[in-house]
């Protein structure tokens, strides 16, 4: 389309388009691209905390890397999150969002609340949790000893055997509104009348769920999984405020180990080559998962 | 008659199954606010008390007696400021991508790729361009940085919003003698009003509750309410009170927030995938 020829006379005018989206194009490559050639250049090089070694070491570094077992681990850990919380989300939001789809006394108010831990901080509500998840002044532990009829006092944070479900358990609490907001949306914009036609062909529950229901939710659904799955893969905030990471390293996530390599022990090159294999692993799976969903319009 | 009754059995079922999850979603948020109306007494008594005797508010005293509460101003000056710029410099950059198609698709798209980005992968490098500019701990290094961190999301909101008003309005204006930057300001913005207001709402929480960069970048000065509910954190002797008050103090901003930006949650959250 084009605008009214009168006005495409100065250097603005002519540039309009331009300058209009040149001051945040500048910003997003000083935060994204500068970054990422810092980072190709100082992973071939030896910067460690005792070294400022700048010479160029060549793969020494993405050696370490394939056979560091910590961050194996730590990528490994962050999967298991991942590949927990993100189906229980999703199962457990569909399932909310059904009960909440009809008709039902105090329905906006149900709704309202239950949007409250999605906007809390990830920080905020590990701490919450660690509070619950106290093993002698927390509610948690009180709750199950009503049950069990006897104290109860679980080491949720320190505990091998807990320390997962306790960081899951907060995760899918704070998350699993999210799903439920967009899936309630979802469900709520599928055709009626083939609802009702399908209910006329006698259609059980499950048949209409997978022939109609599902497909037309399916947009809605495939980008709510894909931005959980991102801030699931970047997890850091409520582990760092349940465990950090412990005990020892055993609920550490990639985003902590970048964290600690970089930050508490300066093996820059190091953290670098970590930081590059973390954006090369994201950049895959996000041209594979953007090809599949539609995000514009 | 008999479906009637099943009807309203299964109305009560139901209505009674929505209450036992509301319960469960909401405990957790009640409990962080009543420990932070606690004394200490009640709050390491056993069993743990779910109701406080009285709703004193010492602990938040204490909070801005100690100079702590000074990090939630903090969050306020960098999270009002950052959304003021993304908000400024992302809509008129939505404008262009809505109206000239300017970098077609592959700008769109590289756009909100760097949404997905994760912040520790960044981190390191812009720790270190901060160290040479001397922004470390400084209100300008965040401010900054969470621009430009929010500008995909801003740029990626205000390019829909934009696109659902008619250009009309926009060639009409230009034909009665306004200048482009005039459309803009003059009908391109109070156009898209609602959807300004909402998309500046989520930028501003997404700064506030931010945390990576926050422990990152600060230290002492700046520090944002987010990293200082992690100063409470010791071992075995966590400071519980200050913990919740000074995670209430954090929170409520975001409810109040919330109320006001109902209408457009589902759209702001799932980045303009469901039209509300």
């Amino acid at each position: 389309m084009s605008f009214s020829p009168q006005h495409k006379n100065g250097f603005v005018d002519r540039n309009f388009k331009q300058l209009l989206v040149a001051p945040s194009i500048f910003l997003m490559l000083l935060v994204g691209v500068f970054p990422l050639l810092y980072l190709i250049m100082v992973s071939f090089q030896g910067i460690t905390m005792t070294e400022n070694n700048t010479d160029f070491v060549g793969l020494q570094n993405y050696a370490y890397l394939a056979q560091d077992k910590r961050m194996w681990l730590a990528l490994g850990h962050t999967m298991i999150f991942l590949l927990i919380a993100l189906p229980i989300e999703l199962i457990l939001g569909l399932a909310m969002a059904q009960l909440f789809l009809d008709k039902l006394p105090g329905r906006q108010i149900f709704i309202a609340l239950l949007v409250l831990p999605v906007v809390i901080s990830p920080i905020v509500a590990g701490a919450t949790w660690s509070l619950m998840f106290d093993n002698r002044f927390g509610p948690i532990n009180q709750i199950i000893g009503w049950i069990a009829g006897k104290d109860m006092p679980l080491l949720w944070t320190f505990n091998p055997h807990l320390v997962y479900p306790a960081i899951l358990v907060a995760e899918i609490w704070q998350w699993t509104p999210f799903m439920f907001l967009l899936l309630l949306a979802a469900l709520a914009n599928v055709d009626k009348s083939q609802l009702e036609a399908a209910a006329i062909d006698g259609a059980g529950y499950w048949r209409t769920f997978r022939k109609i229901v599902l497909p037309s939710i399916w947009p809605v659904m495939a980008i709510a999984l894909l931005i959980r799955a991102l801030d699931l893969f970047r997890l850091f905030d409520i582990v760092w405020a349940l465990t950090q990471g412990g005990p020892g390293t055993m609920t550490e996530t990639i985003s902590m180990f970048t964290y600690v390599q970089g930050f508490r022990q300066f093996e820059t090159s190091y953290t670098a080559a970590v930081a590059l294999l973390i954006i090369v692993l994201l950049s895959a799976v996000l041209m594979w998962a953007l090809r599949r969903v539609e995000l514009s319009r | 008659m008999k479906t009637k009754g099943r009807q309203t059995l299964r109305q009560t079922l139901r209505f009674i199954a929505a209450s036992a999850i509301t319960v469960f979603f909401l405990f957790p948020i009640y409990w962080l606010f009543m420990i932070s109306f606690k004394t200490a007494d009640e709050i390491y008594s056993y069993p743990p008390v779910w109701w406080p005797k009285s709703f004193q508010l010492n602990n938040y005293a204490v909070l801005f007696k100690d100079g702590d509460a000074i990090t939630v101003w903090n969050s306020l000056v960098i999270a009002s400021a950052s959304t003021v710029l993304a908000m400024l410099l992302g809509t008129i950059c939505a404008y262009s991508l809505a109206r000239y198609k300017t970098g077609g698709d592959n700008l769109s798209n590289w756009i909100i790729s760097q949404r997905m980005v994760p912040p520790i992968a960044v981190a390191f490098p812009i720790f270190l361009l901060y160290v040479f500019f001397g922004w470390v701990d400084t209100y300008i290094g965040l401010i900054l940085l969470y621009t430009a961190f929010n500008l995909p999301y801003v740029i990626w909101m205000m390019r829909g919003y934009i696109q659902d008003i008619p250009r009309s309005l926009e060639e009409s204006a230009l034909i009665d003698g306004c200048t482009r930057w005039q459309v803009i300001w003059k009908v391109v913005f109070p156009m898209c009003r609602a959807g300004l207001f909402a998309t500046a709402i989520f930028t501003f929480v997404f700064a506030w509750n931010e945390f990576l960069f926050a422990l990152v970048l600060t230290r002492t000065e700046v520090t944002t309410y987010t990293v200082q509910v992690t100063h409470y954190f010791g071992g075995q002797s966590n400071f519980w009170t200050k913990i919740a008050a000074m995670s209430v103090l954090g929170t409520l901003p975001v409810f109040i927030a919330v109320v006001f930006m109902q209408r457009y949650l589902v759209r702001g959250i799932s980045l303009g995938a469901v039209k509300g």
